[in-house]
């Protein structure tokens, strides 16, 4: 078990030197220079050369990797071009609101998914199921951000009843920061919701004709004891599979959805970043992504060991 | 199949929305947008500054927060596109054109209490013109050999060759005053002699300005406490914010097309104004078939602006015949000069040698009046046998790469922001890559005049010339689309400079 973790954690970093690698190549190759944008159209050559040289674009590409690989490695992520600010105080920031926003999103749409789902399965062609398909169908044609707009028109320009967009901080109180979270919370919840309802239907389903089943029923044990001490936690596994694949579009999609309600959230900095060449920030956000994204199926890896003691003996 | 009853689950089900219906309504309660207070203002921009300083890098955004709000120059430009005094209350100018001699206001201290006089004028000078300087428009100091201060309230600039423009330049964002002690670090907490004091930057969301209790002018008195910029990309969002009543006024609204939007509005009000944006499609006047002025005629003659300007920002605009904005002084209507006409238009690139026609690339940048113009003008075209394709080029970064840099296009679409830069078709390099002595010499001639009657003369000559070359089709000017609070007063309503002045905007009882 603890080699197998520390396997699994060597990998995780080899993974993400090869990423960070590769995110600087791709950095370099990308037309466009910081210094020039910065500048703009009316800048001489020797401006321009003297604002390089600030910015140590100047230097060797192998130098900068290797500045920026200590650095970080030493906790320090450097600073950005165009705000002049440090790296890792920005993306603290850019956290507070997406890192929320994303657990909101999963915790909403597992709220929503997996009773959905299970009822869906226990009552298969009934009601419950033609309701769980439909929501599903629908839920993965519309993409988050038009459900983001569909949600502003209908409870911020006719009803009034939400901010439009914007986030007031969490220094000015829990409540109206969790408001500002919620609307873009449900555009983000729904998609992922649907396909969740999908998975957890007909993984509910498989178990429901497995042997253990049968026996627990043969038991005497009810219907329903049946469903949720058995069947249920059979199941978690796909489920768990799809949601930390899940997390991963979650991240994309809240690039879109933050530009919608205009939250100041970390897809945010990155597509500012991107289109200012800020490449000190692009760097250090997509290590980010990565890093986070290679954690969560790590994690998603350990849960199963934890769901499903037969994996253990296994590995 | 094994049969299931659900009444748990349903149950659960029941709880969960009854419980999250409930959590939504608390969430409403007690929460309504707060009401604006007379002397508060939030107004929202597109565009966040990248840094804070004007002094230090490009983009408008930076000047149209701080610039007259926190930061100010010796001179400003009013609304009108016209030099006023500022922090130099007076000027004489040498009858040769070489001496500025400037007479500052007394009293003046910045917001840190750091006093505001001829050696601190000399020293945010000296830092623009510098060696080391990163001074987005260095050239404008480039004429100034040397400054003097024989006392605190006169500033000497002696400059090596007469520089007509220099007072309008010294109006502008990249020229205002910074102090010895803080220059450094106005990038993130600007520390200027303005009306407003800077408080606060949540990155990515907005910038947050308080009254200067401390203003040395007391011919303005600004009536906003605390101003707000807020920073809102998309145009959906802006119009959601602007009717939920999140930001009081956008001055320039993102999208044309939602402007009718607000019309019904009885909160709102919108401005139409002139901005000093110039929509041109640039074309490399190096490279075949562009270097032919007759087929340069040719194309212009095929395109119907008043077309562009319905397809591309709803009829918005206003049509342009030069590299010259209604704004400017001299500015005079040459849409007449080349109009539409298909069939003179075929006629002159039949003379040219392309009787049937030819085939080129638009380099299109992103922003939204850059492909819809390129669609309308791609249609017109094809009515003369000219196909037009139109390559999508990610701007700022590719677009500065491939067009600025490497001038490696045929044609390419964009609105130039700078105010009075009908100067670019002198510059050399520059990417219309465009030679004409000619219009060189006349560039020259306006430098080497101060007066503003014979400037507004020579502005006139040099606009007809690139009316009749056309180095870039000229298509319109981008109105500057203003969407606010009706009860706000003192907005500019046009734009002769990017800015945001704040000093007198006021709430009407």
């Amino acid at each position: 078990m603890l080699a197998l973790v520390s396997r699994r954690l060597t990998g995780l970093l080899v993974t993400l030197l090869i990423v960070s690698l590769l995110i600087f190549a791709v950095m370099d190759l990308l037309p466009g220079d910081p210094a020039s944008i910065m500048l703009g159209t009316s800048a001489s050559p020797e401006t321009l050369a003297a604002l390089r040289h600030d910015l140590g674009l100047d230097q060797p590409l192998i130098l900068r990797y290797g500045r920026w690989l200590a650095g970080v490695l030493m906790g320090n992520l450097g600073q950005s071009y165009t705000y002049g600010v440090p790296v890792a105080g920005l993306v603290v920031e850019r956290l507070a609101v997406t890192l929320p926003l994303a657990l909101l999103a999963i915790a909403l749409s597992m709220l929503i998914a997996i009773p959905l789902g299970v009822l869906a399965a226990s009552r298969r062609g009934g009601v419950a199921d033609v309701v769980a398909s439909v929501f599903s169908q629908i839920g993965i044609a519309v993409p988050a951000f038009w459900m983001a707009l569909l949600l502003i028109v209908l409870f911020s320009t006719t009803l009034g009843l939400m901010p439009a967009g914007g986030f007031p901080g969490w220094s000015n109180g829990f409540w109206p920061a969790l408001r500002a979270l919620l609307m873009p919370a449900v555009a983000l919840a729904l998609p992922q919701a649907a396909v969740l309802t999908r998975v957890t239907r007909s993984a509910v389903l498989e178990t429901l004709h497995e042997d253990f089943t049968r026996t627990a029923l043969a038991k005497g044990l009810s219907a329903r004891k049946v469903l949720w001490r058995h069947s249920v936690p059979n199941a978690l596994v796909p489920i768990f599979t799809i949601l930390g694949l899940q997390f991963t579009f979650l991240v994309a999609g809240a690039v879109l959805v933050e530009n919608v309600f205009n939250l100041p959230g970390l897809g945010r900095l990155a597509y500012q970043a991107l289109s200012q060449r800020d490449i000190v920030v692009m760097q250090d956000v997509i290590l980010f992504f990565a890093a986070l994204v290679i954690i969560m199926n790590f994690l998603v890896d350990l849960s199963y060991l934890a769901i499903d003691p037969r994996l253990r003996k296994e590995l | 199949m094994v049969k299931v009853s659900c009444a748990r689950p349903a149950r659960l089900v029941r709880h969960i929305s009854l419980a999250t219906a409930f959590g939504l309504a608390t969430a409403f309660l007690g929460l309504t947008p707060a009401e604006a207070a007379k002397t508060t203002l939030s107004l929202g921009m597109t565009v966040e500054p990248t840094g804070l300083d004007p002094t230090i890098a490009a983009p408008v955004a930076i000047g149209q927060v701080t610039w007259q709000n926190v930061f100010e120059g010796l001179v400003r430009i009013d609304e009108s596109g016209k030099v006023q005094p500022q922090l130099a209350k007076s000027w004489q100018i040498s009858p040769d054109g070489l001496t500025y001699t400037f007479k500052l206001q007394t009293g003046v201290s910045f917001h840190d209490g750091e006093a505001f006089d001829s050696a601190a004028a000399k020293f945010a000078l000296d830092r623009a013109r510098g060696a080391d300087s990163v001074n987005p428009q260095k050239r404008f100091f480039a004429s100034i050999a040397s400054i003097d201060t024989p006392d605190p309230e006169t500033l000497i600039l002696h400059l090596s060759e007469p520089t007509g423009s220099l007072l309008y330049w010294l109006g502008w964002p990249a020229s205002v005053m910074v102090a010895p002690n803080s220059a450094a670090d106005d990038k993130t907490k600007p520390v200027g002699t303005g009306p407003f004091k800077f408080v606060n930057w949540a990155k990515g969301d907005k910038v947050e300005f308080e009254k200067n209790a401390t203003y040395w002018n007391k011919a303005v008195s600004p009536k906003l406490d605390k101003v707000t910029f807020r920073f809102i990309a998309d145009p959906q969002a802006q119009a959601a914010a602007l009717k939920s009543g999140d930001v009081d006024a956008i001055p320039e609204f993102g999208a044309p097309e939602l402007m009718s939007s607000f019309t019904d509005d009885a909160k709102l009000v919108t401005k139409i104004g002139n901005t000093e944006l110039k929509v041109v499609a640039g074309m490399n006047n190096a490279a075949k078939p562009f270097s032919d002025k007759r087929v340069r005629q040719a194309l212009m003659m095929a395109i119907d602006r008043k077309t562009v300007v319905d397809g591309a920002w709803s009829g918005l605009g206003t049509p342009i015949g030069s590299h010259y904005t209604p704004n400017d002084p001299g500015y005079i209507d040459l849409t007449d000069k080349l109009p539409y006409d298909p069939e003179k238009a075929k006629a002159l690139l039949a003379e040219a040698g392309y009787p049937d026609g030819f085939t080129f690339t638009i380099k299109s940048p992103q922003m939204a009046y850059a492909p819809r113009s390129a669609q309308v003008m791609q249609a017109m075209l094809a009515e003369i046998g000219v196909t037009m394709n139109i390559e999508p080029t990610e701007f700022p970064a590719k677009w500065v790469q491939d067009v600025m840099k490497d001038r490696n296009y045929e044609m390419t679409i964009v609105a130039h922001a700078e105010p009075m830069d009908i100067d670019i078709y002198a510059r050399d390099p520059y990417y219309f890559n465009y030679k004409n002595p000619a219009f060189n010499a006349l560039m020259k001639k306006v430098q080497e005049t101060t007066d503003p009657a014979a400037q507004a003369k020579i502005y006139g000559e040099a606009q007809t010339i690139l009316a009749e070359d056309v180095p870039a089709l000229y298509l319109f000017v981008m109105p500057k689309l203003g969407v606010w609070d009706r009860k706000l007063k003192g907005l500019w309503e046009n734009e002769p400079i990017p800015s945001n002045v704040l000093s007198g905007v006021s709430w009407e009882e």
